[in-house]
């Protein structure tokens, strides 16, 4: 039986391997995906920040308030602002040519954006912006080097600045490599408080990749509950049968 | 009840119920002493009747058109009621087709079910695996994510290293230059018609050839040698009740899996659904690391390990000839068994050795294809190719000179 044990064991044991990233360090984003004031300050973030250039097009107005507890009213006044309906999708007015013609490729739709990049790349892409004089919007990012996109939070964290260390590599030629960001002109939020922001943020982004979630999971428990009483009697069912098979 | 009893036997003047259901249930006698390996076999119809259901439901929801298509899975996900659990059943429900039928098929390697008198139980076998292959294939391009897109293009692309008509052929099979909406929409129809219809086709013959000779079992011993005065196999129990209600148990089994997957886990870490096929499949933007998904990746390996060209014939050539060779290689099984015993039980260390090693190199290639290749790598897939492809050349070798123990007359529990 061991051994057999041990055979599933190793045909199964590719599914378990979880996929590493690239070589660059993530922080941890370390969201609570249950705290819904943490969600809320992430949606104004978002609607505030992101949409000016980049869509939500498959998520529901409505269907965010519903989840993240805001009142209709309060979604009208304080997320939607060119008189869409509830009801309707987080699109938005700058189409796929414009984006191309001002930013080189269009932005993308961020509505799954944490199931494509995952939530550690998002919450260190954020914060990693640095200034870069040979880009078009003066900053460049340590995790997406030469990444088209301004860096929008400017405000809220100011500049950071890079801080370059010169490597020797085996053949005897110095690289600059960077080395860490520095902040060298402060925005309206401390680092502390600015991480906060982008946390809520990339928390939004992750319930954005799929709002079902939550729901998910705990019906999930309720089915293995089910499941494991089931076992019971369809256990005790088949020894019933099988008593006097010798 | 009289009325019942009218009714059925009113059927049966019309209609082969009654001996039907006798055949394939309450008087189909299998082995007594079936283990944990003769689960799958039912699992697998289990999932295929997964599959088959929510697909249906899927396709009441789902665009085959390149604008719509990602939209409307998603939409699916997010407005349909209930749609977000008709699809993960869907898309784990692929994988655990896949998963249940290798265990499937490694239960008749152990216990050398694939031996007379059953090898065209073997053959129906592999061709529903081959069908099976066609339909992930075709079902992965559906919701139109970037791994979709670029999968469905590397895989076609290898039809293009055919010498001579291989340009014509994959250009017949996307019907056009690229991979486009046209090839969606034949992809939806060959997924949700054409395969499923031969899949089902295939499995009917499949359980028919099946209950024609009987079941195999742990010892490899032909229950049908040892009849008692009517005609039942001394080792025999009927499949109803005693296997269904064994299998019960193994299906809320499966289904804790299942649901644990389904529930906790649906992306199962990337090899399930991979992270960029949430992106909007894109032509112009090739992703930077294309893997097919966990149950195709031994093959894919195996296609990258041929790093020489050959003459006129090019590396890439070389490698899909090895790739469709390590599939069709196991529809000679039978015949490249030489071994005068059937179960493992019985069988020297050769034959041990040999399939611990196959297992090994199955999984290992198996990781492999989902990695970018390295030269260590490479050299790897290059070892783990010639283990398998050993396994099988050299078995009518190796399965003849190993020894044996003494087969018993009767199961031995």
């Amino acid at each position: 039986m061991k051994k057999y044990l041990l055979s599933v064991l190793l045909l199964v044991a590719p599914t378990l391997v979880i996929a590493s990233g690239g070589g660059v360090h993530l922080d941890k984003a370390n969201i609570d995906p249950t705290n819904k004031e943490s969600l809320q300050r992430g949606a104004k973030t978002f609607v505030n920040y992101c949409m000016g250039c980049h869509s939500a097009k498959y998520q529901r107005y409505n269907r965010l308030g519903r989840d993240l507890g805001i009142s209709e009213e309060d979604i009208i006044h304080n997320l939607m602002f060119t008189g869409e309906k509830t009801g309707d999708l987080m699109d938005i007015a700058m189409t796929k040519d414009m984006g191309k013609r001002w930013f080189g490729a269009p932005p993308p739709d961020l509505t799954l954006v944490a199931r494509v990049r995952g939530t550690d790349w998002l919450y260190t892409y954020l914060r990693t912006f640095y200034l870069d004089d040979s880009r078009t919007f003066g900053v460049n990012n340590q995790v997406f080097s030469n990444v088209g996109m301004p860096n929008v939070l400017w405000e809220l964290q100011g500049w950071q600045k890079p801080v370059y260390t010169t490597v020797v590599d085996d053949e005897g030629h110095e690289h600059k490599v960077l080395e860490g960001l520095e902040l060298e002109e402060a925005g309206s939020q401390t680092p502390a408080e600015f991480d906060r922001t982008v946390r809520d943020l990339v928390n939004f982004l992750a319930y954005m990749g799929e709002p079902i979630k939550l729901e998910r999971q705990s019906l999930g428990v309720k089915v293995m509950l089910f499941l494991l009483v089931l076992f019971i009697f369809a256990y005790l069912l088949k020894k019933e049968y099988w008593k006097d098979i010798h | 009840m009289g009325m019942l009893v009218n009714f059925r036997d009113w059927i049966d003047a019309r209609f082969p119920l009654t001996k039907m259901w006798e055949e394939h249930l309450s008087k189909y006698y299998a082995p007594k002493n079936f283990n944990f390996w003769y689960y799958f076999g039912s699992l697998a119809l289990l999932v295929l009747v997964l599959q088959i259901v929510t697909g249906i439901f899927l396709t009441m929801n789902y665009k085959p058109d390149a604008e719509m298509a990602f939209a409307s899975v998603e939409y699916i996900m997010r407005d349909v009621e209930w749609g977000w659990l008709i699809r993960y059943m869907h898309s784990t429900g692929a994988s655990a087709f896949f998963l249940v039928v290798y265990l499937h098929m490694f239960r008749a390697l152990l216990y050398g079910s694939y031996k007379g008198p059953r090898e065209l139980i073997w053959i129906f076998g592999m061709m529903i695996y081959l069908a099976l292959m066609a339909e992930a294939f075709f079902g992965y391009l559906l919701p139109w994510g970037q791994m979709s897109y670029w999968g469905a293009q590397v895989i076609i692309s290898l039809f293009g290293a055919i010498p001579v008509i291989g340009d014509d052929l994959s250009l017949w099979i996307r019907g056009d230059f690229v991979i486009s909406d046209v090839t969606l929409n034949r992809f939806f129809a060959l997924h949700v018609i054409a395969v499923p219809f031969v899949l089902a086709i295939l499995v009917v013959v499949h359980i028919l050839a099946l209950h024609e000779v009987g079941s195999n079992n742990p010892d490899g011993v032909e229950i049908k040698k040892n009849k008692d005065e009517n005609g039942i196999p001394k080792d025999g129990i009927p499949f109803h009740p005693y296997y269904s209600v064994k299998d019960i148990v193994g299906v809320v089994v499966f289904l804790m899996f299942f649901s644990f997957v389904m529930f906790f886990v649906p992306e199962g870490g990337g090899y399930l659904l991979e992270a960029p096929n949430f992106e909007t499949a894109d032509p112009l933007k090739t992703p930077e690391h294309i893997a097919p998904v966990w149950y195709f990746t031994p093959y894919y390996a195996m296609l990258r390990a041929v790093t020489i060209d050959i003459g006129p014939l090019s590396a890439k050539f070389l490698g899909v000839i090895v790739m469709g060779a390590a599939v069709v290689i196991l529809f000679f099984l039978p015949w490249l068994d030489r071994s005068p015993v059937k179960s493992i039980r019985y069988r020297g260390p050769i034959c041990k050795i040999m399939l611990g090693l196959f297992v090994v190199a199955f999984v290992v290639l198996g990781w492999l294809g989902t990695q970018a290749p390295t030269d260590t790598k490479t050299m790897m897939a290059q070892i783990g190719t010639i283990v398998y492809f050993a396994f099988f050349l050299l078995m009518p070798i190796y399965t003849k000179i190993d020894s044996t123990k003494p087969v018993p007359d009767r199961v031995t529990g």
